[in-house]
């Protein structure tokens, strides 16, 4: 049993999911555009929450936000369950794929076995679409992979009941209902205003405060903790700002191209100005982590090279600040 | 970022066949993707990571065979877990499952119990209680 299933390769999972899902439906909305109505981009320091002995640093939303956002603001109605029982996960799966429905599952990385190991950490919120059955293999669009792939009922159901924090419990999702007409203009302001509101909120663990915060941080991580922590510190900043699924620059380049389609669609030709600023923008971020890098690779403890990238981003904070003050005037 | 400027540098990705998608500009300025094989920063920072992971499964197996920790805490590092995520795996309070690695505590343990933690790590229970140095 399989049904016709178009898979694109995106950059991020979630991101790829909805687009995926959407042309499946007969919408065709490109990566760019979902990440920026959902209002992805983010960046936010989390230092008592650790993950892997590091503290988190993210550079988009929680997960599962940009398609309930993309949905509440496109006016499409997203249908989510979750199971205890791996037997009822695996039985309402199989009746979505009778009925021709291909369906979202949030699942574990830790057990994916198409990922190389050196990939496979305990990571819980990554996305992927499953269209079909043959026999005792499911066929997968992973949004990351280049092209299809499948996993045995036993692999599948490993990795939807994959446990620790963001345990996805079997969770799937698939869009039940649809406007006639996707009303994007509307959406795109939306999701632009909210970023901006985000971006520049008075708190200190979100947007460009968030990175003033890790900047000053940055400074006493050498004397703090010692060269050793400080540098897989660094190295888990720039790991969650290039790793697969960010597009590069930490989420920037992808904004930057929805900018540039969000000019088109709203016939603003600020919003194209704005696109090739968030793309330097992207590229500093992309000298910040080549900098940061060069630190750990030297295994320096050298204050200097702290204080220099610490210096880096907060000139980043200074210029996203200025950014999104513009971006919000610009709609 | 350039599109002829996207990194192609060697990883662990492009060992198994996949490319990570990047967003850049075409010599118009409009955007497009382009694939990468990798990028060498982030490759020194996976690297670096690894190693952490692999000197902590080291330091747990000197520990185990001197007697100051149980078998679970190996297990526990080798599969990249910390005790949330192994608590959650076996279904136990983080501070029973912390109580499990004194080894005196360990070779107390019920046979059920044991069971928990060789599935969990995809061992039998024989292997569980002896690691081979």
């Amino acid at each position: 049993m399989q049904i016709d299933f178009i898979h694109k390769q995106t950059a991020h999972c979630e991101n790829g999911v909805v687009s995926n899902l959407m042309r499946h439906n007969g919408f065709e909305v490109s990566e760019p555009m979902v990440f920026g109505i959902g209002s992805g981009l983010l960046f936010s320091y989390l230092p008592f929450l650790k993950v892997n002995y590091a503290p988190v640093f993210t550079y988009r939303v929680m997960p599962g936000l940009v398609f309930n956002r993309f949905a509440k603001r496109v006016g499409i109605k997203v249908k989510r369950e979750k199971f205890n029982s791996p037997k009822k996960a695996r039985a309402s799966l199989d009746e979505n794929l009778a009925n021709n429905n291909p369906v979202g599952l949030q699942v574990g990385v830790y057990n994916l076995v198409y990922f190389p190991d050196e990939y496979r950490f305990h990571f819980n919120a990554h996305n992927m679409v499953v269209y079909g059955k043959e026999g005792d293999n499911y066929l997968i669009s992973d949004p990351v992979m280049e092209s299809v792939t499948t996993l045995t009922v036993k692999q599948l159901e490993k990795v939807r009941f994959a446990k620790g924090a963001f345990a996805p419990k079997g969770h799937m999702y698939y869009p039940i209902s649809f406007p006639q007409e996707l009303d994007l203009k509307r959406a795109i302001v939306k999701g632009i205003k909210q970023t901006c509101r985000d971006m520049t909120a008075p708190v200190p663990i979100v947007g460009v405060k968030a990175m003033r915060w890790v900047a000053k941080s940055i400074r006493k991580w050498p004397k703090k903790l010692g060269a050793k922590k400080a540098n897989h510190y660094l190295g888990q900043i720039v790991r969650m700002q290039e790793e697969i699924g960010t597009g590069g620059g930490g989420f920037r380049y992808i904004y930057a191209a929805f900018l540039q389609e969000a000019s088109k669609e709203l016939n603003n030709v600020r919003l194209s100005e704005l696109s090739r600023e968030m793309t330097e923008i992207g590229d500093s971020w992309r000298d910040f982590a080549l900098d940061a890098s060069r630190i750990y690779k030297n295994r320096s403890s050298e204050s200097d090279g702290y204080n220099k990238i610490a210096d880096q981003l907060n000139e980043l904070a200074n210029r996203e600040e200025f950014f999104f003050k513009n971006l919000k005037n610009a709609i | 970022m350039k599109k002829k400027e996207v990194p192609q540098d060697d990883s662990k990705l492009e060992k198994a066949n996949i490319k990570d998608m990047v967003y850049a500009v075409d010599e118009n300025g409009e955007y497009t993707t382009e694939l990468s094989t990798g990028w060498e920063p982030k490759t020194i920072a996976l690297d670096n990571a690894i190693k952490v992971i692999e000197e902590r499964v080291t330091e747990a197996k000197k520990r185990v065979l001197n007697n100051e920790t149980s078998p679970i805490e190996y297990y526990m590092e080798l599969h990249k877990m910390d005790l949330p995520i192994l608590a959650s795996y076996v279904g136990l309070w983080k501070w029973r499952v912390k109580r499990h690695f004194k080894p005196s505590v360990f070779r107390k343990l019920s046979l059920r119990t044991l069971k928990k933690y060789a599935d969990v790590f995809e061992i039998s229970i024989d292997d569980l209680k002896q690691l081979k140095g």
